[in-house]
């Protein structure tokens, strides 16, 4: 039920027991805090109309958006709320050759020339700040605190990390946003995910979310919000904080986020799309008021203990199937429940996989750093870290890294990460999705075994028949240093 | 729209939990710049023996001859039996696009990712959640009886057996209004337009609140 219901409600009531009343009913979620502040209209069905203050567009899940509103012959409500850039089907080598493959040439063409029609912004695949949307928004500031954004894509997610609501839509979302800047919504329920206590060493934001993953299941998050707090989660930088609401959307919730704080505001501050001067002040004034209220209730709480928390692998077919490094692997005898029984089964079958067996002796072909969920600078850096005066393992075919946006690519040259990674062995490429879904040329063989820094491990996500595990970027680096996953620890001592 | 009122058709049973956007539609015809054609391509891993690209005639292409969508008793089908969490993982409308293209109108599961059922309505496919319980009577029903036709009616919000003497009466959920855009085949968009002025004083207000995001 939605709040102001309530409070309508709440007007036959005596002055007194009406204020008791609103004392109670004013502590608000984080997420409450958000939605209440962007519905235009409630409807009688429990449905509201929900304001949408930025829309990022990328060429996959527009084109049909756009030939929609042409046959309806609408223009978009509100031009500036926009922002578009490549990044499913670039290539990540010889850019200025341009797109080999006639049908991802065709799509990119396709979203530059709807947003030069429309005038909608664009960094198109010459332009430094080209990159994965979810990595070049919030470079640019278009990801602010208490905003609503969304994108034709499931891990928008990824900007709740700075107190925004965002969560991924269809293409006929993207359409109804583009012509009425709003969207028919029904209000999620409450979960709170807290991570208390501080982490160990070599455990980072992806540790973190994998282990939530692995606690609450795919579908644990579904029909939920889900607001990640506790010291651990408030230790993270915004890079972690990203990774981490980046994949809410594989526990199930379509919206993950985070409260405002300091760390928050002095990320935002001073990028190209962040306002300033007097601008600056007041928003900040705004934006510190999106936390959830001491007294506010949740649906469903979950807590972790962050020292429980080790480097994560996932060793199955679905993000859930996540285990500690120094663990083996599962076996399905184990398992009562038969549904879950032949999942794993049928996940040990396609990894070919053994149960029982060790994952640090299990051997990898290609290594993948980047994608939405860690191509950003930090992710970059724990990777050279890791690279640092050792060589990839001959028994690897490729290891690759691909930062998030043509900007973090410069950065990182200019801390000479570049240089580490390639005198290591690693490959570095131009900014995309790249093999974190293959829809450019960077792919996985079929039964070829990949420790990959993305969000998923589905079937034949990475290439047909490619077997992916879900690392953090330093445990994906190093394994490409040893040839098969390793705990960091270990690697510190023999390498 | 395609308006939905009732329909009878033979019902398909996909018997795995967590199908996923990719193994409904692989990430490589995601490419394509239209909203149909989709349908030969569904779940194309799994009912082809090779490796599918854009562009290949797929009639010419090795099936899999044992996954169920490729049996013969269930040609046609219109009405697809499922699993828990059907739909996770990305957000491509071109699952949805997919299934209806192939002839899917109505998926039934004891529970559906929420990016995947919100896209549903928005192309005509009614996504039906009753709980895991009657899922399983209707996977034995549909696996023991060839030729087993379901009846869905939306105005009544029922699920019958059509020609077997199997007592199936389950009645479903379903939000009100999308009931009412899927029984009438309504524009969404031309829907929230008739607030249009209601979006502008929103918009005026909030210029006032948040003028950095005019």
């Amino acid at each position: 039920m939605s709040r102001s219901g309530v409070d309508h409600e709440q007007a036959e009531m005596s002055i007194e027991s009406a204020i008791c009343q609103e004392n109670s009913m004013s502590a608000k979620t984080l997420y409450d805090k958000l939605w209440d502040s962007h519905v235009v209209r409630e409807n009688d069905d429990g449905t509201s109309l929900l304001y949408i203050d930025r829309q990022l567009i990328h060429e996959v899940t527009s084109p049909q958006a756009f030939e929609g509103l042409r046959i309806a012959n609408r223009q978009p409500w509100k031009l500036s709320a926009n922002l578009a850039t490549p990044d499913h089907n670039v290539p990540t080598t010889d850019r200025d050759k341009g797109i080999s493959d006639p049908i991802s040439k065709l799509q990119v063409d396709t979203l530059d020339s709807n947003c030069d029609h429309f005038g909608i912004t664009e960094f198109k695949m010459d332009d430094i700040r080209q990159g994965i949307v979810h990595v070049v928004s919030p470079e640019q500031g278009a990801t602010l605190p208490g905003m609503t954004l969304v994108c034709g894509d499931s891990h928008t997610s990824t900007h709740g990390a700075f107190g925004t609501l965002a969560f991924g839509i269809g293409t006929s979302e993207v359409e109804h946003v583009l012509a009425t800047q709003c969207l028919i919504q029904k209000k999620s329920k409450n979960m709170l995910v807290e991570v208390n206590g501080q982490l160990n060493t070599n455990v980072t934001a992806k540790d973190v979310i994998l282990a939530i993953i692995g606690k609450i299941g795919t579908a644990g998050g579904t029909g939920y919000a889900i607001e990640f707090a506790g010291d651990a989660i408030r230790s993270f930088s915004m890079e972690g904080r990203m990774t981490l609401s980046n994949m809410a959307i594989e526990a199930g919730a379509r919206a993950g986020m985070v409260a405002v704080d300091k760390t928050t505001i002095d990320y935002v501050k001073g990028r190209p799309y962040a306002p300033a001067g007097d601008l600056w002040q007041k928003a900040v004034q705004y934006w510190q008021t999106f936390y959830t209220d001491s007294d506010a209730k949740f649906d469903k709480i979950i807590t972790l203990n962050a020292a429980d928390i080790k480097p994560q692998v996932t060793w199955g077919t679905s993000p859930e199937m996540t285990m500690a490094i120094d663990e083996n692997i599962p076996d399905p005898a184990q398992e009562t429940d038969p549904v879950k029984k032949e999942g794993m089964i049928a996940a040990l079958k396609y990894m070919g996989l053994t149960a029982d067996k060790a994952i640090s002796e299990v051997s990898v072909d290609v290594v993948f750093i980047g994608s939405c969920t860690n191509s950003r600078i930090e992710d970059i850096r724990a990777a050279a870290e890791i690279a640092k005066g050792r060589k990839v393992s001959g028994s690897i075919k490729q290891a690759l890294v691909v930062p998030g946006s043509g900007l973090i690519k410069q950065q990182a040259e200019d801390e000479g990460l570049d240089k580490i990674l390639l005198e290591a062995g690693f490959d570095w490429r131009e900014p995309g999705c790249s093999m974190c879904l293959a829809m450019n040329a960077d792919r996985l063989d079929p039964q070829e075994r990949c420790a990959s820094t993305s969000n998923r491990n589905f079937e034949g996500r990475q290439g047909q028949g490619g077997r992916t595990h879900l690392v953090s970027p330093a445990m994906a680096a190093a394994a490409a240093i040893a040839g098969h996953f390793v705990d960091i620890q270990s690697l510190n001592k023999t390498v | 729209m395609e308006k939905f009122t009732k329909m009878t058709a033979i019902a398909v049973p996909l018997d795995r939990a967590n199908v996923d956007t990719d193994a409904i539609i692989p990430k490589q015809f995601l490419k394509s710049i239209k909203r149909s054609g989709f349908g030969p391509n569904l779940f194309d891993e799994w009912r082809y023996q090779d490796q599918g690209e854009p562009g290949v005639d797929n009639s010419k292409r090795p099936i899999n001859p044992e996954f169920v969508l490729n049996l013969p008793r269930y040609a046609g089908a219109k009405v697809l039996l499922a699993r828990d969490n059907f739909g996770c993982g990305s957000s491509r409308e071109h699952a949805p696009w997919a299934l209806e293209d192939y002839g899917i109108r109505v998926i039934i599961a004891p529970s559906f990712a929420d990016i995947f059922y919100n896209n549903c309505f928005k192309n005509g496919i009614l996504p039906i959640i009753i709980s895991e319980d009657l899922v399983n009577r209707l996977f034995r029903v549909v696996e023991a009886n060839d030729g087993f036709q379901l009846t869905v009616d939306l105005e009544q919000q029922k699920i019958t057996a059509a020609n077997s003497q199997e007592d199936i009466d389950i009645s479903f959920e379903l939000d009100k209004f999308r009931r009412h855009c899927l029984l009438e085949g309504l524009d969404e968009i031309a829907l929230t337009l008739e607030h249009a002025q209601d979006i502008r004083l929103y918009e005026e207000k909030q210029k006032e609140v948040t003028p950095w995001l005019f």
